[in-house]
């Protein structure tokens, strides 16, 4: 970056701004890194000597007994079938509102956009989602945590922009060669708006797969919730001495180890999702924003 | 950023209905698949956004769910006077109003901050490294960092505590304490999301000329100076943007994080509206009670957007809609 005669104060600048960006990237990592460690750790080493940071004799223990207690294990596999389903439902419903909206000439356009928009600034609240949940049949099943959702007003403007700056040219041409305008979107507008979809699937699903309140809300029947759920009354309920649900009658305290571990499938599984959507999504996001 | 909210884009007069219907229809067959497509989505809208907007009704109703919205009896403003005269009103109006300013206060800056600092790095590597670990607790669910902060900072062998008492400090219950609440849910805000944060100013910053900041090291601009006179700048309008819409959500200042860090011991700092009208709706079953606590709330969040709005306006910077 051009001139190298630097000032005294340019320099120390320079080292204090590395530190510092150094402490904090290390704040946000030590944490997982305990842990992740503490998981692998035996429950006898971690109550003796608290600050594990490399467990002497790793163990698995607290795998097997979260894979051998069915309901964890049992969770998780709801929490993955819950997450692509619902992650499926956004990507489709988004793009096929989203490409029609793109359309500049489409007469209504600028309506629809607004009362898009609306939604974003003003929503009806707790109360009313949950009784149009029930009305609606959907309690205690997946469905409520599929459709409310389906689609993001933010996300939808973000694909929308991004459809506006292809190219007009190879839509005319398709047309043209008599495609409709939804071969258009499949065969055209999609496999050129790649990084965009990347981004916008990275954005649902760590969405989906994160999210625990709708299920707490919606779905009673706890064999059906996702780890999220079971998180919560696993690491949190118990350490701040509630009295545990209803649904926890039999449920003997789990050791702080198997805390850990449960903290862990909880959340490598979406982190895993990320190197391979890396590239895409700084793109993705930022492409889409360029114009409106 | 700023202008993906923002949607000129009007059917040309080319297109536009015009004086006859043989124009209009020709229109709405030419767009036939689109507007097929656009069918599913605006049902969603319909059905899943304005709907609950029309459950509000209920708000000013003694909703019976056997009698539904249009049987159930008027009441005018009965639950709002009953909200204004709760004792427990102006508590939650207070630890709603002071989570939200903190946020605004503590958060809001912070990956501003963040990404002028990193902005400053010129060693790639150095910066690249810093940016993918601090974008690490994004991808965090909030039970995960309630779950991590209970675990580190328990005092039944926490290991936030075990290093205090390690260092001859006494032990700090910060989980069943009331002053501690607030700053703990700022730090796990701050702790979530400031990486994630810094994207988009990283990227309006990315677009600043570089040619700016070697004509000003010309002039004998301090770094400091170029910062306050070419990096800022280059990022206002994006601040505003995100100001705009963060005042939208003013006073639901993360009610998923909240919800999971209130428990018995810290109510009297931590119930906001937001939890509020969890238990007494969905626990205690007053359903047109806590509606209307719930859209009080959204009234005012409302109000602090299109007010916001209006000022950004009159700055001469593009608003939000």
């Amino acid at each position: 970056m051009g001139a190298r005669h630097q000032t005294w104060g340019s320099r120390t600048f320079d080292i204090f701004n590395h530190l510092f960006l150094s402490i904090i990237a290390l704040l946000m990592l030590l944490p997982l890194l305990y842990v992740i460690a503490g998981s692998f750790a035996s429950d006898a080493e971690l109550s003796v000597k608290q600050i594990v940071l490399i467990p002497t004799e790793p163990t698995l223990d607290s795998y097997r007994y979260i894979l051998s207690s069915g309901i964890i294990f049992r969770s998780l596999l709801n929490s993955i079938f819950i997450t692509v389903i619902a992650t499926a439902i956004n990507m489709l419903s988004t793009a096929i509102m989203a490409y029609p909206l793109s359309r500049v000439t489409l007469m209504g356009r600028g309506w629809i956009m607004k009362m898009v928009v609306f939604t974003l600034l003003f929503q009806g609240g707790l109360i009313p989602n949950y009784l149009l949940v029930r009305e609606l049949g959907l309690l205690d099943s997946y469905w409520s945590l599929w459709l409310p959702g389906a689609i993001a007003a933010f996300n939808l403007i973000l694909l929308k922009n991004f459809f506006q700056q292809l190219p007009d040219g190879i839509e005319e041409a398709a047309k043209i060669d008599g495609c409709n305008d939804m071969q258009i979107l499949i065969r055209i507008a999609l496999p050129l708006s790649m990084p965009s979809i990347a981004a916008l699937t990275l954005f649902y699903a760590v969405g989906n797969w994160n999210s625990y309140f709708p299920a707490l809300m919606y779905i009673g029947d706890s064999l059906k919730w996702p780890i999220q759920v079971w998180l919560r009354q696993i690491v949190i309920l118990s350490q701040a001495g509630f009295d545990v649900n209803a649904n926890m009658e039999d449920y003997v305290q789990p050791p702080e180890t198997t805390k850990l571990a449960v903290i862990c499938v909880a959340t490598i599984p979406i982190l895993m999702v990320y190197p391979f959507l890396q590239k895409y999504f700084a793109k993705g996001m930022l492409l889409g924003s360029v114009k409106g | 950023m700023n202008k993906q909210l923002h949607m000129k884009a009007r059917p040309t007069s080319t297109e536009q209905g015009g004086r006859n219907g043989s124009r209009f229809l020709k229109t709405l067959i030419r767009d036939k698949w689109l507007y097929l497509m656009l069918f599913p989505g605006v049902f969603y809208f319909l059905l899943f956004k304005y709907g609950p907007m029309y459950g509000l009704i209920i708000a000013f109703q003694n909703f019976q769910p056997v009698l539904g919205v249009s049987g159930s009896e008027f009441v005018g403003f009965r639950h709002f006077t009953r909200l204004f005269t709760e004792p427990m009103f102006w508590t939650l109006f207070r630890n709603t109003l002071i989570l939200a300013v903190y946020n605004i206060v503590f958060f809001f800056p912070a990956p501003i901050l963040l990404a002028l600092l990193l902005n400053e790095v010129r060693m790639k590597f150095f910066k690249n490294t810093v940016q993918m670990l601090i974008y690490i607790p994004h991808f965090i669910s909030w039970p995960v960092v309630v779950g991590l902060c209970y675990v580190l900072f328990t005092i039944n062998g926490g290991i936030v505590n075990e290093i205090i008492i390690g260092l001859g400090g006494n032990e700090l219950n910060v989980l069943m304490n009331e002053s501690a609440f607030r700053p703990m849910i700022v730090a796990q805000q701050i702790w979530k999301e400031v990486g994630w944060g810094t994207i988009i100013f990283l990227a309006a910053l990315a677009g600043v000329n570089v040619e700016l900041y070697e004509s000003a090291r010309m002039d004998g601009a301090s770094r400091w100076r170029q910062m306050y006179h070419i990096t800022l700048p280059a990022i206002r309008s994006t601040i505003i943007i995100l100001f705009i819409l963060r005042l939208g959500s003013f006073m639901d200042s993360g009610f998923e994080q909240i919800f999971l860090m209130v428990n018995a011991l810290n109510r009297n700092v931590g119930e906001v509206f937001d939890t509020y009208v969890y238990s007494v709706g969905l626990i205690g079953g007053q359903f047109s009670y806590s509606t209307a606590v719930g859209l009080f709330k959204s009234i005012i969040g409302l109000l602090l957007v299109v007010a916001a709005n209006r000022l950004a306006k009159l700055w001469d910077e593009e608003g939000v809609y």
